[in-house]
Formats: structure tokens, C-alpha cells, sequence
């Protein structure tokens, strides 16, 4: 037996889902792009970490 | 059974991504993004574009989470009012808890956000910002106080401070003549809505200074908030964010908005609700177009300097 859309929602739904997964998407793009410009900016310092060893 | 039918059941609204979009006054984040992205150009410190990027979208994300939290607490007066009734929550559309649960979770998003993306004192802002339009707007002063739309004023006026802090990582006067220019723009911005959205305000039962003190009262109020205004719009031209071009807009615009003030003053009732509140009308849309140029003019300065031709050097 096929399975068939039953509702207009589920159109909608499948909208939503896909709106959010490209929001987060971006925000991961976005996350990646912000943390190479801080780190290749001068200001970056690493912190000064002793190595035990 | 199918989860179409459940839903069905349990009678619960099914939101679009355009009503959860609604839900954070999208056109109260037009203003933020463009007045905060004026604070930041108009700073004297350049931002790296992905990081200016960033800190804009953070701070209209706060904006945002803000205005569900204000359409969350409002929702009962926002179904008694015309001007707001097809709002998310009163059509029906989105639930007062998911309202919540998405300005909560993202308020808490766009501050931590703001304070990796720009800086502390930025994201800190923010979190006031929210704070303060949420708490002592939303839920303390708008009902109880007629001079409510003071306070919001303040609250709108806070993202052109938080863009340039974002670029500067400090205070200077600047930034607080722009917040002085949107905090006294609103009332009388708002005010002229109250007098011709007549009954809108009394239906709600929220102190509107058209329902306490009455409207030859909001007309004087919109005039000496006008005149303070002119003064106030005039002389940041003379600063260090100030320069020719935004002078000339300065003295056009505020010429035309001290006119239509004083035609608002120089009215009552009877001859307003004849022509059904024509200067009213005409001086809420000048009110927009007002505040736009100004930023505007403010920008077009921000973008010149670099090149010698913007401010007064």
C-alpha cells in the first residue's frame, strides 16, 4: 500500500523543516567564517598555556 | 492513525515559519538593523565585515526575541486592538508558550552570541535592551504609566549605541545623540498613531496619553516633543558624526515635521475628525520617512569620511 499526503501540513511542516535547516546551516557557516577571521586577525593571541610534561 | 489527525485532536495551531518571523516585529528589526549598521559605519574604529555581519544579525535576532516576548505578555490587550489583532498569537496562529519558549531561547542566543562575535560591553547591552523593553516596558510601564511610549522610545533607541560599541568596545557622546534622536522621535511618532487609531488604545484600557489626558493635551505633547526634537536633530549636525549633508536633510526634515506639528496643535476634534484625521496621517508618515533620512544622511556622512569629503573637515 502507497502511503499518500493526507493534509496541506504536511507541505507546511516540510517548509518549516526545511527553513530551519537552512538557518542553522548559515549559523554554522557563519560560526566558521567568525572564528577564522578572529583567529587570523592580529589581535588573536594564544593563551599561554604551560605544558607539563 | 496519522499525525495530521492527532493534531486535529488536540486542536493546537500549526505555525509556518512565516508566523514564528511575525512574531518578532519585523518591521520594528528594519529599524534596528538600520540604525545599528549607522552606529557601527558612523564609528571611528573599521570593523571586519564578516564580524559587523555577525554582531547586526545578533543584535536584530535580541530585537527580535524581544518583540515575541512583548507579543507573549501583550497578547490579551493585542486581540482588543484593531491595529494589532492579526498578530500571530491573537489570529490563533502561534501558541503565548511557543511565543515564549522562542523569545527566551533566542534572547539568551543572540547575547552570548553578540559578546563572542563584537565584544562583553556589546552583548551586556543587549541583554539590557531586552531587558528593559520586556521587563520595565512590556510588563511595568505600558500599563501603567501615560508617558509609556517615552519608555519604549528608550528601548528602540538603544541598537545604534550597541553598533558602534560593537566597533569601538566603548562609550563615547556620539552614539548618545543618535539614541537621543530616536527617543524623542517616538512619541511623537506614536502619539499621532494614538489620535487617529481613536479607539484603539481606549478599547485596550492601556493608559495612552490620548485616554488620560485627552487629545488637546497629546496635541500639545506632539508639539513640544517636535520642538525638542528640532533642536536636538539640528545641532548633532555640528558634531563629529554630523557634516553638510546631514545639515541639509536635518533643516528640510525637521522644518516639515515642526509644520505638521504645529498644524496637529493648531486642530481639535471636530476639524479632525471632518477631514478624518488627514494631518494626523500625514504627519505619522512623514514621522517614518524622518527618522529613515536622518539615519540616512547620518550614513552617507559615515561612508564619506574616509575620503575627505564627509563631516565638516
Amino acid at each position: 500500500m502507497t502511503m499518500k499526503k493526507e493534509h496541506e501540513l504536511h507541505t507546511r511542516r516540510k517548509g518549516r523543516n526545511i527553513g530551519v535547516g537552512l538557518m542553522l546551516g548559515g549559523f554554522v557557516i557563519l560560526i566558521m567564517a567568525l572564528t577564522y577571521v578572529k583567529i587570523t586577525s592580529g589581535a588573536f593571541e594564544l593563551p599561554n598555556i604551560e605544558v607539563s610534561q | 492513525m496519522t499525525d495530521v489527525s492527532y493534531t486535529a485532536q488536540t486542536e493546537e495551531p500549526e505555525a509556518s515559519l512565516r508566523d514564528y518571523y511575525e512574531l518578532m516585529k519585523p518591521r520594528v528589526m528594519q529599524l534596528v538593523v538600520f540604525t545599528a549598521v549607522v552606529g557601527l559605519i558612523a564609528a571611528p574604529v573599521s570593523v571586519h565585515p564578516i564580524v559587523g555581519f555577525a554582531s547586526i544579525l545578533f543584535i536584530a535576532i535580541g530585537a527580535g526575541a524581544s518583540g515575541a516576548l512583548n507579543m507573549w505578555w501583550d497578547a490579551d490587550i493585542d486581540s482588543v486592538m484593531k491595529r494589532t489583532a492579526k498578530r500571530p498569537i491573537p489570529a490563533g496562529k502561534v501558541m503565548p508558550s511557543e511565543a515564549l519558549n522562542l523569545g527566551v531561547a533566542l534572547s539568551g542566543l543572540s547575547v552570548m552570541m553578540l559578546c563572542l562575535a563584537g565584544n562583553l560591553l556589546a552583548g551586556a547591552m543587549l541583554a539590557f535592551t531586552i531587558f528593559f523593553y520586556v521587563v520595565v516596558y512590556s510588563m511595568w510601564l505600558k500599563r501603567s504609566t501615560p508617558q509609556n511610549i517615552v519608555f519604549c522610545g528608550a528601548a528602540g533607541a538603544f541598537p545604534p549605541v550597541i553598533g558602534w560599541v560593537v566597533a569601538t568596545g566603548s562609550m563615547a557622546i556620539e552614539p548618545w545623540l543618535m539614541f537621543a534622536l530616536i527617543f524623542m522621535w517616538t512619541p511623537p511618532h506614536f502619539w499621532a498613531l494614538a489620535l487617529f487609531m481613536r479607539n484603539d488604545y481606549d478599547d485596550a484600557q492601556v493608559p495612552m496619553l490620548t485616554v488620560t489626558h485627552g487629545r488637546p493635551s497629546t496635541r500639545r505633547h506632539i508639539l513640544i516633543y517636535t520642538v525638542l526634537l528640532f533642536v536636538l536633530a539640528i545641532g548633532t549636525a555640528f558634531t563629529s558624526i554630523g557634516g553638510p549633508v546631514y545639515l541639509a536633510a536635518a533643516v528640510i526634515l525637521n522644518v516639515l515635521f515642526l509644520k505638521g506639528a504645529y498644524a496637529i496643535w493648531n486642530r481639535d476634534e471636530v476639524i479632525a475628525d471632518a477631514d478624518d484625521y488627514l494631518v494626523e496621517r500625514k504627519f505619522f508618515k512623514l514621522s517614518l520617512w524622518y527618522l529613515f533620512l536622518h539615519f540616512g544622511a547620518l550614513l552617507i556622512e559615515a561612508v564619506l569620511r574616509p575620503y575627505g569629503l564627509g563631516g565638516w573637515s
